[in-house]
Parts: structure tokens; sequence; C-alpha cells
């Protein structure tokens, strides 16, 4: 009994120094973006990276699932007489949930694992080594770009995401159900409209949308640098980095989503 | 009368050791390179004092040596007793547990983080690996340091990249801007020695510099060893497990054991010399 007792212990403090590590990593991360030396360039490829190249499958992601975002609901719709109100559901469903947790998967699968990738690799071959013996902080000159860039770039590819998957159920609504497309993008605004708006200009909808990638933006990278940085056992390490940085951002961008929709709900003042 | 396995065995050592003694004769020319020049009573520039350090087994016990100004020192000894862990510690990768690491007489285990970075622009590293950065063509990987530190223009940072790959013998228009994996093994660590040496460090570290080379570029790597301390007269701490290029470069020689304590610390010529039956077997095994 004892035994087990010091097993759990010690797992216990093996977690909590675990979250201890990564809340430390992305204070010095978050710090050194207002710390000098800037890596201007460092900042601009990784935006390139995380956004100009993940361009494409966020517009495969968006444009299908708003396609079947209108299937499915127009079969439905339709037993009511009210297919005129696709556009309301797309919308709504895009812009406040699909839009950035559909975005935020797609960038962890293809921008986490390649950060986890690089900086592990970095690691076992020992060039993150030779940075600190070159007199440059891995953290500032690694972390903080790829943090910056993602923090920067996944609000911007949820907006195309939420656009391209309106569009892609505009095509369905016109095409198969047959709700004119003005008819489509009235019922789209009067659904931003009627959800209400911050500081009297800025849509509901969009601050809810638009805080999620944010956040999933930290996320991601943060988890990534942090795996990848934590490389051991070569090569096998490095997969095994690859595979814990998809399944923990992709698992934490779900959770952290219900968290945030819970507190933007009770927060923001809906249908006013 | 049956033959005894002690009794060949230590004829075996006396041989080797023979055979090392002859070699050090042969190398006597590029021994008289690696003597510290300059002042009669040369200052100790790297200072290992008393440094004990464990994870969660012991790594380091009680070890202490000193590299003075010009010197090399090499510390050799079986894999897994601690040689690369000194080198961290030199760089303040690391802090011991007890014991001191001075750099110029100054304490570096108790500095900061951003203090330790200041530290480590006195130093020159040369990887195993060569640890060369990737996504950098051998012309920024040169430049990188020059970048990061000095207010150097670029033609400034140019100029200094083509000079230092001079000095590793590699043709500068032809390798600047290749990138690491375009380059042989040997020639990476050329790289990685140019990259070293590009700020001109005060100390040089080398992590097995010759390993998993062949007999033709590691005699290169070496004559480069050498020829950078006689020309630059840097001091240098070289970790290896070839002891045939340790006892060309070195002025002292580090025998760290399994018990991770340093158990030797003299000249090649005190070491070959020595009726010490674990300095023999290591030498025996060294150079089997």
């Amino acid at each position: 009994m004892p035994e087990l007792l010091i097993r759990l212990n010690d797992a216990a403090k093996s977690r909590v120094l675990t979250l201890q590590e990564y809340f430390v990593l992305a204070g010095k991360s978050l710090r050194f973006i207002f710390a000098r030396p800037f890596y201007a360039q460092d900042v601009v490829q990784q935006m390139d990276e995380i956004g100009v190249k993940s361009l494409g499958i966020v517009l495969l992601t968006g444009v299908f699932t708003g396609m079947v975002l209108a299937l499915q609901s127009s079969v439905q719709l339709k037993t009511f007489g009210a297919t005129m109100y696709i556009g309301n559901l797309v919308s709504a469903s895009m812009i406040r949930e699909l839009g950035p947790v559909l975005a935020g998967l797609m960038v962890a699968g293809r921008v986490g694992s390649g950060i986890a990738a690089q900086l592990g690799s970095m690691r076992v071959t020992e060039q993150i080594d030779a940075l600190n013996t070159l007199g440059t902080d891995p953290i500032k000159k690694l972390v903080t770009p790829r943090v910056l860039a993602a923090l920067v770039m996944l609000p911007v590819l949820t907006i195309i995401n939420d656009f391209i998957g309106i569009i892609g159920g505009n095509i369905i609504a016109s095409f198969v159900v047959g709700v004119p497309t003005t008819q489509y993008w009235r019922t789209v605004w009067n659904q931003i409209a009627a959800d209400g708006f911050t500081l009297r200009y800025i849509p509901n909808d969009f601050v809810q949308g638009l805080s999620k990638p944010f956040v999933f933006g930290a996320l991601i990278s943060i988890t990534a640098c942090y795996f990848g940085l934590g490389t051991t056992g070569g090569t096998e390490g490095v997969g095994q980095a690859t595979t814990r940085t998809v399944v923990t951002a992709s698992i934490l961008i779900l959770i952290v989503d219900y968290f945030i929709t819970q507190l933007l709900l009770s927060v923001l003042t809906y249908g006013r | 009368m049956a033959d005894d396995p002690t009794r060949r065995s230590s004829d075996q050592n006396r041989s080797v050791r023979a055979a090392i003694r002859r070699e050090i004769a042969v190398d006597a020319p590029a021994r008289e390179e690696r003597q510290p020049r300059g002042a009669a009573a040369p200052r100790a520039v790297v200072e290992v004092d008393h440094v004990w350090l464990a994870f969660d087994t012991p790594v380091l016990e009680d070890v202490s040596f000193q590299a003075l100004d010009g010197e090399t020192v090499a510390i050799v000894g079986e894999s897994g007793t601690g040689k690369s862990t000194i080198l961290k510690l030199i760089l303040r990768l690391l802090v011991p547990d007890r014991g001191q690491v001075r750099i110029d007489g100054e304490d570096i285990t108790s500095l900061t983080f951003d203090e330790a970075l200041l530290v480590r622009q006195k130093m020159g590293m040369v990887f195993q690996g060569a640890a060369l950065f990737d996504s950098m063509t051998v012309f920024e990987n040169i430049a990188y340091p020059l970048r990061e530190h000095t207010q150097m223009d670029d033609d400034e940072i140019e100029a200094r990249v083509r000079e230092k790959l001079q000095f590793v013998d590699l043709d500068p228009d032809q390798v600047m801007e290749q990138f690491p994996a375009e380059l042989s093994g040997g020639m990476r660590k050329r790289v990685g020695i140019a990259r070293g040496m590009a700020n001109n460090p005060e100390i040089m570290l080398y992590d097995e510099p010759t390993s998993g080379l062949d007999p033709l570029t590691t005699a290169t790597i070496t004559r480069l060893i050498l020829k950078l301390q006689h020309e630059l007269n840097v001091t240098s701490v070289v970790v290896s497990h070839d002891i045939r290029s340790v006892f060309r470069m070195a002025s002292k020689v580090a025998l760290l054991a399994t018990d991770h304590r340093i158990t030797f610390f003299g000249t090649p010529e005190e070491m070959t010399g020595s009726d010490d039956r674990y300095i023999n077997d290591f030498l025996g095994g060294a150079s089997a």
C-alpha cells in the first residue's frame, strides 16, 4: 500500500512539474514578444508556414463543411417548410463553432506536428544546444516567432474558413435545395444581426468566433514547441513528440472551446 | 607451460604503450605546436573545481582540472563516464550540485541565464555531429554568431566567413551557398569548426571532433585543431575517444574512470609512462 501511495505521489508530482514547465514556456514565449532582439524575419517566415501554407486544407475543410451542413439541415428544415432559413443555420454554426474549431484542428494536425518534428529534430541533433552555445535563447529565437505567427494567422485562417464555409452552404442552398442566393445571404446577415452586438458595432458572433482561434493559436504553438523542445530518444522521440502534440493540441482545442463558449455566452448579451 | 591470460594481457598493454610512445615521438613537431606560448606563468582560463553532479545516478564526483591560457586539455574515458557533461558545465548549460566552474577566474555556476549567454560568447563549441542549422546555408551558419553579437556590416561578415572557411581548408565560393545536408561528414565538421571560431573566441570546446570520420579526415581535423591552437593561441578542451589524435593535440590529458572521478591528469608522456593498471588497460583497449 505505501508503495502504491509513493507511486501516486511521484506521478502527481510529475504531472504538476509538466504543467509548471508548460506555463513557464508559455509565459516566456509571450513575454519575449516585447523583448529585444526581435526576430521579424523568423516571424514572417512562420506566418507563411502556419498561415499561407495551411490555406489549402482550410479552404477544402471550410467549403465541404458548409456544403454538408446545408445539405443535412435542408433535410430537417424541409419537414417544417423552413428551407429558407438554411443561411441562418450555416452562418451561426460556421462562425461560432465549426470555423474556429475545424481551422484549429487542421492547423494542429498540419502545423503542430511540423513544429514538433522540426524542434524535436533540432533537439536530438544538438542544434538547440548549438543555439545556446552561440549565446541565443532558443525560446526567443524558435518559440516566440511561432507563437506570434500562430496568434496572428489562426484568426485570419478562421475568417477565411467561415467565409468559404458560408459560400459552400450557398452552393448547396442554391443548386440543390433551391433557395435563391439573395435570400440565402439575407438570412446569413439576419442571423448575425439577431445575435446582437458588442460595443454597438461588433457582432457577438464575430466576438465569439474570433476570440477562440486566438486562444487556439497559442495552444497549438505552445504545445508543439513544448513537446518539440522536450524531445529525447533520437528519431523515435521525434515521432512520439509529434503524435503527442497532435493528440494533446486537438483535445485541448475541444475542451477549451467548451469553456470559452460557456464564458462568452454568460458575458455576451445574445438577441438584443 | 600453460598460457597465463593475465600475463598475456600485460604483455599486450606493454607493447601498446611502446607503440603509443613511438607515435608520440613521431608526432613531436605537432606536440611542439600545442605548448602554451606567451607569459612565463600562464593564467588558468578554464577551471573545474571539485565538481559534483548527479541526476538519478551520479554523473561526476569531485572532478577537478584546469586549462591554462593556450593549453589544450583532452578529456578521455569510457562511454557514459560524463565526459560530454563536463563541456556542458563549462558552457553553463548545466549547473553542478557542488563545486565551481570558473572561466577567466569568474565563477559561472551562480550566473543568471542571460549572464550565462554573455559568458558563452567567449567560447566556441564544435559538436559531435557538427550541429549545423539545417535550415541555413553554410554562409548563414557561420555568419549567425556575428549577426547575433556584433555590429559588423554585411561586407565585414562576408569577409570574416570567407576567412574562416579558408582557415578550415574549404573553398568559400564552392560551399558558402550549400546547405549542411549537401556536405560530407568531414566538411560538416570543418564548417562546425569555422562556425565555432567565427567570433574569434578565447576558448574552444570540442565534443568528439573526430568520431565517425575516416583516418584521413580524422588527420585533417586534428591538424586543423592544432593549427587553430598554434595560430590563434586559443585555450581548448577536447572530449574524445581517439587516443592517437588526443596525444597529438593535447597538452594535458584527464582520464575519467567509471567511478565518475578523474583518475589521471597530466601530460601524454606521463600517461603512457604510468604503471597504473586502469590507465594501461584503457590505453590498451583504446588503441586496440
